[in-house]
């Protein structure tokens, strides 16, 4: 039942909103279906806690625990984004930025987007799950060009082209994938390329097939995630969208392309009985924290900077992801949970520090503290704790991260510990005077939202002093399901 | 039904068009025939898909030749052209492209595709499972083509034939995906050109040209 509102609803607001998108009180209605999504989720997630894992419609739909919490973190992040982007948008369209047509797409989108990433995530066909992230690509594609500056078309077009090829090579681990299932399940159709099918009979499956069919599907879905040297559209498509699809592309799309990418790896390694999966995962991971944290410094525009921050902790996720075992895949998932929050947060933030300075080149913003302190000290409190200052949850997740690679593979550890002190360097050292310098600025016409800033940031907080028992014996279901490797 | 030998021919002939056409796009610099080459590539599909069908008698493999004939030989080809014309390019061209290296590094490609197949292939139990060298290398080489082009439309194309490449692999590795998501993928796909096709006018519109080359301004400084 809450699955098919979950499935459904997105759905039903991006036909509503296709017709009604450019009224005054799109936005509101924008919100509510927003808000509707969170609750079927919220109550899917209660059911799915409580009563374990779900399959849904013939198998084709399956929910256990590590699922469900990235569902109910997208339709959380997908309302309080949805929140913001009210008064944000609002603005947009009084500084003549867009059009009212452009209204309706944007709104229509967003809850189309919605969907597409709630299906990839809730469906147990890893077709269907391919076909859900190319539509999840698809229907952003127009909302980064929705300025229609040259810039933005140009992010856009990268973003198409670069994403759909990476996604062509995940098909083709998806044939392979489908052609390894085949033969050994002797399932038929539909029920060969089910998860749980695969997972179950996942050490018959052909080694050499399913090893090449991962390198294939790691390349395409890591495209999505933005794993260096794959990350080329990222930066781009961040800075040159509206700022709450630089949330949503930020905060959820990565995880969700994550979450396919670990699905895979549990069937490869499963079949392989090495960690060879876990070890390109790794390799790929270490890669792109380094090459994000030197990238940090040559950064000018404050929505590239915090896209590149966001290259930074998906490779330090898909870095735990690979040591595997139940305390890393923990600290793994914490660390998305609370990355996706803060990174959310930071984006509202900036959003409208930057509509308040006309600009988005860091050294012209300046003295946010002074001209709106709640601006001000949200993206500052957003920096401090993507940054992994302590009490914030990220440092918990880090922590983690940082004490089991020192057991587990103490190579990596200070490697890891140096891209992190770059990237504080160079984050801290560019917003710093951005938020405490010398003021100048106008007054922005409609009040900004910024609750959402501080709810995700007092939730990363909580997240970072105490996680709830049953939060964390979540966590550790889902940490058991990816699976512990030695 | 067809006999084996004669299916297995027969699929191989078409294999052998696919690969032929796949090099005369690479090699093809006017925007309008390459979108006869890609619709000439559509019909070899159909045609292939359809041979596979009646040889095994796979009821979706009928439905799969259908979907493919109504959307690579119709639906796409009608869009590109009408594009084309709707944006007055007819007479676009690539200027710059190198054919003769461009022809040298695709048939290296070909021979890495090969390689590359080789221990799949063996394990396949198709009696289509020798084109699989040929479907990868068919994608290899759209992508060759999708980096030699600087005109959006050509890009499409060599996007395009990249996934009738991967369509090629997956009837010939496994006789189709299926149908669902083949149809899932079919609707990916026209949704796709679609989006572009508004895009494209939206590129012209701020910069008077489909070139790429006025897209190259987003760096890290």
């Amino acid at each position: 039942m809450e699955l098919a509102v979950i499935l459904l609803l997105p759905l039903a607001g991006t036909l509503v909103l296709a017709i009604w998108g450019a009224r005054p009180s799109a936005p509101e209605v924008n919100a509510a279906f927003s808000l509707g999504t969170l609750l079927a989720a919220t109550a899917l997630t209660v059911r799915v806690i409580s009563g374990g894992p779900v399959l849904a419609w013939g198998g084709q739909f399956f929910i256990d625990s590590f699922n469900v919490f990235l569902v109910a973190l997208t339709a959380l992040v997908g309302f309080t984004t949805a929140l913001f982007s009210r008064p944000y948008m609002r603005i947009e369209r009084d500084h003549g930025r867009v059009t009212a047509r452009r209204m309706r797409l944007y709104h229509s989108m967003y809850q189309m987007f919605m969907a597409t990433m709630l299906v990839a995530l809730l469906t147990n066909n890893m077709g269907i799950m391919w076909v859900a992230l190319e539509a999840a690509t698809l229907s952003t594609v127009l909302l980064v060009s929705l300025y229609r500056t040259a810039a933005s078309l140009e992010a856009a077009w990268k973003y198409f082209i670069l994403c759909g090829v990476g996604i062509a090579q995940a098909l083709f681990g998806t044939i392979l994938l489908y052609f390894a299932a085949e033969k050994i399940l002797g399932a038929e159709g539909m029920n060969a390329l089910l998860w749980t099918e695969l997972n179950g009979g996942k050490s018959e499956l052909e080694p050499q097939g399913l090893s090449l069919a991962f390198v294939f599907l790691l390349v395409g879905y890591g495209t999505k995630v933005g794993l260096v040297p794959l990350h080329n559209w990222l930066p781009d498509a961040h800075a040159e969208g509206p700022t709450p699809i630089s949330a949503v592309l930020s905060g959820l799309l990565l995880n969700v392309a994550l979450y396919i990418v670990i699905r895979c790896k549990v069937l490869v390694e499963g079949s392989l009985n090495s960690n060879l999966p876990g070890q390109i995962l790794m390799a790929f991971g270490l890669l792109s924290v380094v090459v994000a944290a030197f990238f940090l410094w040559r950064q000018r525009d404050i929505k590239r900077l915090f896209a590149y921050s966001s290259i930074e902790h998906m490779g330090i996720v898909t870095f735990a992801f690979g040591m595997g075992g139940p305390v890393a895949n923990f600290a793994a998932l914490l660390h998305m949970t609370v990355h996706s929050l803060t990174k959310s947060a930071i984006f509202f933030a900036v959003g409208h520090a930057v509509q308040k300075s006309g600009t988005q080149v860091m050294d012209e913003i300046r003295g946010l503290v002074v001209r709106n302190p709640t601006i001000g000290w949200g993206l500052m409190l957003g920096t401090i704790a993507i940054l992994g200052v302590p009490p914030f949850g990220v440092f918990a997740s880090e922590f983690l991260i940082l004490t089991t690679a020192m057991q587990q593979q103490p190579w990596a550890a200070p490697i890891l510990l140096g891209a992190l002190a770059v990237a504080f360097a160079a984050i801290i050292g560019r917003v710093q005077p951005m938020v405490f310098g010398e003021p100048g600025g106008k007054r922005l016409a409609h009040q900004p939202a910024l609750v959402p800033v501080f709810v995700h940031l007092a939730a990363v907080l909580v997240l970072g002093l105490y996680i709830p028992p049953y939060l964390a014996d979540w966590y550790r279901q889902a940490a058991q399901l990816i699976g512990a490797t030695p | 039904m067809l006999s084996t030998a004669l299916t297995s021919q027969l699929v191989n002939l078409c294999a052998a068009v696919l690969l032929l056409l796949a090099f005369a796009m690479l090699a093809q610099r006017r925007t309008v025939a390459l979108v006869d080459l890609f619709t000439a590539q559509g019909v070899a599909l159909a045609i292939s898909t359809l041979v596979v069908a009646l040889n095994t008698g796979h009821g979706h493999m009928y439905y799969s030749a259908a979907l493919t004939f109504a959307l690579k030989v119709c639906a796409l080809p009608w869009i590109l052209r009408r594009l084309i014309r709707r944006l007055d390019v007819q007479w676009e061209a690539e200027s710059r492209l190198d054919i003769t290296a461009t022809m040298i590094i695709g048939l290296l490609v070909v021979i890495f595709a090969f390689g590359l197949a080789e221990p799949i292939s063996a394990l396949a139990t198709t009696i289509t499972r020798a084109t699989l060298g040929i479907a990868l290398a068919i994608v290899l080489l759209s992508f060759l083509m999708m980096i030699t082009r600087r005109k959006a439309i050509s890009q499409v194309i060599g996007f395009l034939a990249m996934e009738n490449g991967l369509f090629f692999a997956a009837s010939s590795a496994t006789y189709g995906m299926p149908m669902l998501i083949e149809f899932g993928i079919a609707l990916d796909v026209l949704v796709a050109v679609f989006v572009l096709g508004v895009f494209f006018f939206q590129i012209r519109e701020q910069f008077d040209s489909l070139d790429l080359h006025n897209l190259e301004s987003l760096r890290d400084k």
